[in-house]
């Protein structure tokens, strides 16, 4: 099926690639800005969520549903980054106590 | 069926950008999470339903329906991984925070009177080691 999309869809898949991009762009703005670790995690969390949004908006584009493949490992592999974010995050709450520790 | 399609596309990027507005707006990283894991999550939600629909054989509404249950498995999960760790790593927050719950539960049964809120802010970090 490789035929053009009818004017009320195309102009859809448009306007949400739109939309999308400024949500990632405002995360990103979030990303450079947040005053905290959690908080640029947080804000990558909230892009890549958007980024499968995007691939599935972009395979309904293409009429390729092989992409939706990709956003359902994007989500997998999204959760285990968060995870391993913490996971530090946490580690480096524990650290400064261990090394006064071990200085003295 | 296109129109069914347009409308859920449209709504879901839409959840998408109330979340990113909301992580932006949102004075504090607990109320940035609450915005970022909810909206956005409902909002991919749409977009795969859109993406189920458009393409309606029966491998691509299974996957589409397999990213919607991880996303609605991972995000809470995800959201209170990264809620714990910010609490452990004292991120400060928000001044007009009425209860701290897990302050609370940890300070045992007493009860937090209101002159004691000012200590709720806990801006200040652990001091350089070095």
């Amino acid at each position: 099926m490789n035929g053009e999309h009818d004017a009320i869809l195309s102009f859809a898949l448009a306007a949400s690639m739109i939309i999308i991009v400024t949500a990632v762009g405002l995360a990103t703005l979030r990303l450079l800005r947040g005053p905290t670790l959690p908080d640029r995690v947080v804000a990558l969390d909230l892009i890549g969520t958007i980024a499968v949004g995007a691939i599935a908006v972009y395979a309904i584009t293409e009429h390729k549903p092989v992409y939706l493949n990709v956003s359902m490992v994007l989500a997998l592999l999204m959760f285990i980054g968060t995870v391993a974010f913490a996971y530090y995050m946490h580690k480096g709450a524990a650290a400064p106590d261990e090394r006064k520790e071990d200085r003295s | 069926m296109s129109i069914a399609v347009a409308l859920l596309l449209i709504i879901g990027s839409l959840f998408g950008l109330l979340g990113a507005v909301g992580v932006v707006r949102m004075p504090d990283l607990f109320t940035r999470l609450q915005a970022s894991t909810k909206a956005g999550t409902l909002g991919v939600g749409f977009i795969m339903i859109a993406s189920a629909m458009h393409f309606a054989d029966v491998g691509t509404v299974v996957r589409s329906l397999l990213v919607i249950l991880f996303l609605f498995l991972t995000a809470p999960v995800a959201a209170h991984i990264i809620a714990r760790a910010a609490y452990s790593v004292k991120v400060p927050i928000w001044d007009r925070t009425d209860i701290d719950e897990l302050r609370l539960a940890r300070e045992g049964d007493r009860h937090a009177d209101p002159s004691e809120r000012a200590g709720l802010k806990r801006g200040e970090h652990h001091e350089a080691t070095d």
